[in-house]
């Protein structure tokens, strides 16, 4: 199944169009609405083989007022050999998706990672909280507007180092 | 069997006790059996495990966070320190996705020299994850004779690039410098005397009544269930499926190279050793095979955006100071655009999402951590089973604390 | 050809040997080492290979390696160490029994290393006393190796009274870790 059939069959899990590109690498980018994502990734894990969750991350574009977040999943079909990236863009107020845990066994640490770095709040996951970070850290830090350093801390001399 | 409950966490908890009595054990970030800090909460009812609530990140180092800040040839050390038992992987991964984003095409021969020492890495993380399963049991004389082996590989990484364990080895577009004839020797040297050292190690283990009887039925898990937890790499192909990212997606001219896949069968301790086994064997294979097709060329690209000019010419020309300056500092320009890329690490599929914007650093870069995958489903394969084979699985799952907590 | 350690300063005689106890203990002390690994990265990689028949840390006394606190004299640091982990640090030394000596090696568990971020340690001295710091990313072998031998010059020349002495009350104050009478 080529990209163009993938897109199709998305097309049909959605029933409308869906925004998708095709990246210059071979593959296919698609842009879901948060409602149809889980109509689109059961449909894709039942009925056309894919069935390995590689990835799910996310990122930050402050600049994209209305959609600042973007949360990515990666699929793979091992049979046909074919992956797809599934992407749902949020806006800062309603940062919120459906859990894949009732599809992939393996999304469980994959959004608690998603929900550490940056917030999303994954609907229905069994177990939501920090994973890497101290429980009791009061932000997210991949967001955009935090430092990477400790903003704490009082012993560095920037003075030499033009930051 | 016993009665398997899942609680509202996702935790599954056994019910039956045979006194009603359950003790709490902290298997603790810092343990002698643990190989890296992670902690495990047990229940346990005597020996038998009733629940596992593993708790991670205290490693944390803040990697995605830390590569948005550094130029793309910076980078290359902080992946070294994902799975630090076989760095170069990670290094010439990331070196292929940025080849591939910035549409670099590299010679034949780098490709060929990027597999000798990725299979060379291979070679020390299993060498590592194999000696400390016999650790575990007890059998420590193959740790000791092993390590001597991941010596000799350290000596044929210093030759290379100069460091030992971290490697940093490599650059955007192919290597710092060609193999050495000392490398080339060296290397002869390894490939005569390995094989037999390692069937020495071989032949301590993997028939041995009582290893056998101690690792067989440990931890198991499904082909099912692994491909659920999005497993990959050697505990994947030890629960019987053959995924392997250099057959599915060949990268690197791996398709070039005649090699087998071994695959278990019931996903337990002894499958994940004896996988480990194969593969050290079919990465000898592979080396020797590129050694000997190895095509003339050059060891670099032809990419002076990336690739650092000779220092001779960096005195004499204009264009090369420019270049050198640019790199060294950083301003090095990548196109925009989003990638992932995905390598067969020691442990599994190490994918790279990169997405640039066209700056001098990455925009978003994120690792995908075949360990922090599928430890996930460790308290699941530990349930039900002794204290013990709760440690061997966690030594044969090779989980890397590096790679966990990125 | 063994070598052995130098008998000190003393005054001979037949069937006795007179000297300071102090220089007895010290050299006691100095060549039976007993670590504790606190390995939790790339330099502990390097530590198992220090450990190794290359390059061998038993030949220091250093021959058994214990990863409990009540037992081992040396607490080696090695890797970085998160905020997360530190309070374990911190619990990991207080449990252990005086005399006891830090090793802090590797850039990270040193400085925070290369690692300038929100969630790492910016060195073990924030939260427990260090003796000798071994630089290196990963140090060499034989870099931990000389670690442990100037580990093994503090232990032979430190004053038996330097554990009791308010100096080191002091010092350790100033880490938060309290003596256990009061």
């Amino acid at each position: 199944m080529d990209n163009q059939q993938l897109l199709a069959h998305i097309a049909a899990l959605t029933g409308s169009e869906p925004n998708a590109v095709e990246d210059t690498y071979g593959m296919l980018n698609v842009h879901l609405e948060t409602s149809s994502l889980l109509r689109v990734v059961e449909g894709l894990k039942t009925k056309d083989q894919f069935i390995y969750l590689t990835d799910i991350c996310a990122s930050h574009y402050p600049d994209r007022v209305g959609a600042e977040f973007e949360v990515i999943y990666h699929l793979h079909n091992l049979v046909a050999n074919q992956r797809v990236r599934l992407k749902v863009a949020l806006p800062e107020a309603q940062l919120s998706l459906p859990t894949l845990t009732g599809l992939y066994a393996g999304a469980n640490w994959m959004e608690r990672e998603t929900f550490d770095f940056y917030g999303v709040i994954f609907e229905g996951h069994p177990d939501l909280r920090r994973i890497l970070n101290m429980d009791d850290m009061d932000y997210h830090p991949l967001r955009k507007q935090y430092a990477l350093e400790d903003e704490t801390r009082t012993d560095k001399n920037d003075t030499f180092f033009g930051r | 069997m016993s009665e398997l409950t899942i609680k509202n966490t996702g935790q599954m908890i056994s019910t039956e006790t045979i006194d009603g009595d359950i003790a709490t054990l902290n298997l603790g970030p810092t343990h002698p059996a643990t190989h890296g800090i992670f902690q495990n909460i047990l229940k346990v009812d005597g020996e038998r495990i009733l629940s596992a609530e593993p708790t991670i990140g205290y490693i944390h180092r803040a990697f995605e966070k830390l590569a948005e800040r550094r130029p793309y040839n910076q980078i290359t050390p902080i992946t070294d320190r994902l799975n630090y038992c076989s760095s170069p992987i990670n290094n010439i991964g990331w070196h292929l996705t940025v080849e591939k984003l910035a549409g670099i095409e590299v010679p034949k021969r780098v490709d060929y020299m990027r597999v000798i020492v990725m299979e060379l890495a291979r070679i020390a993380d299993h060498l590592v994850c194999n000696s400390v399963i016999g650790v575990d049991t007890g059998a420590l004389t193959g740790f000791t004779y092993m390590f001597q082996e991941r010596e000799k590989i350290y000596e044929l990484y210093e030759e290379i690039c100069g460091a030992r364990l971290t490697t940093n080895l490599g650059r955007i577009g192919g290597f710092e410098r060609d193999f050495s004839p000392t490398f080339h020797t060296k290397l002869n040297k390894f490939l005569a005397e390995f094989p037999d050292n390692f069937e020495e190690f071989d032949r301590l283990l993997t028939r041995n009544r009582i290893f056998m009887d101690r690792v067989i039925g440990a931890g198991p898990i499904t082909a099912e269930r692994a491909l659920e937890y999005s497993f990959s790499g050697p505990n994947l192909r030890a629960a019987g499926v053959d995924y392997d990212v250099r057959v599915m997606n060949p990268y690197c001219s791996y398709q070039d190279f005649d090699f087998d896949i071994p695959v278990g069968k019931d996903g337990d301790t002894y499958d994940r050793f004896v996988v480990r086994q194969e593969e050290i064997r079919q990465s000898l294979r592979i080396i020797r095979q590129a050694l000997d097709k190895m095509p003339a060329g050059d060891f670099h690209a032809n990419v002076p955006e990336f690739y650092l000019p000779p220092k001779e010419e960096v005195y004499r020309s204009m264009e090369s100071l420019i270049y050198h300056f640019k790199i060294v500092m950083g301003e090095t320009a990548i196109p925009a655009g989003e990638v992932y890329y995905s390598v067969e690490g020691g442990n599994g599929e190490l994918g790279y999402y990169l997405v640039s914007d066209g700056g001098r650093t990455p925009y978003r870069l994120h690792f995908r951590r075949p360990c922090f995958i599928y430890y996930q489903a460790y308290p699941e394969m530990i349930i039900d089973s002794v204290l013990s084979d709760a440690i061997l699985t966690m030594s044969s799952m090779n989980v890397i604390a590096g790679e966990l907590d990125a | 050809m063994v070598k052995t350690v130098d008998a000190p300063d003393g005054i001979e005689g037949q069937g006795f040997f007179a000297t300071s106890l102090d220089k007895v203990i010290g050299i006691a002390r100095s060549n039976s080492i007993w670590p504790l690994p606190f390995a939790t990265s790339c330099c502990g990689i390097e530590f198992m290979a220090t450990m190794g028949a290359n390059y061998d840390l038993a030949r220091f006394g250093s021959e058994r390696l214990a990863f409990t606190p009540r037992q081992t004299d040396l607490l080696m640091v090695m890797g970085t160490i998160s905020k997360k982990m530190a309070p374990v640090l911190k619990q990991v030394y207080d449990q252990m029994a005086e005399p006891k000596w830090v090793l802090s090696v590797g850039a990270c568990a040193c400085s925070g290393g290369i690692f300038d971020t929100y969630s790492v340690l910016q060195g073990i001295d924030k939260v427990i006393p260090v003796d000798v710091y071994v630089p290196g990313c990963p140090p060499r072998p034989e870099q931990i190796i000389e670690g442990l031998m100037k580990i093994q010059e503090l232990a032979k020349n430190e004053s038996l009274r330097r554990r009791d002495s308010d100096e080191y009350k002091t010092m350790l104050e100033s880490y938060n870790i309290y003596s256990a009478e009061k």
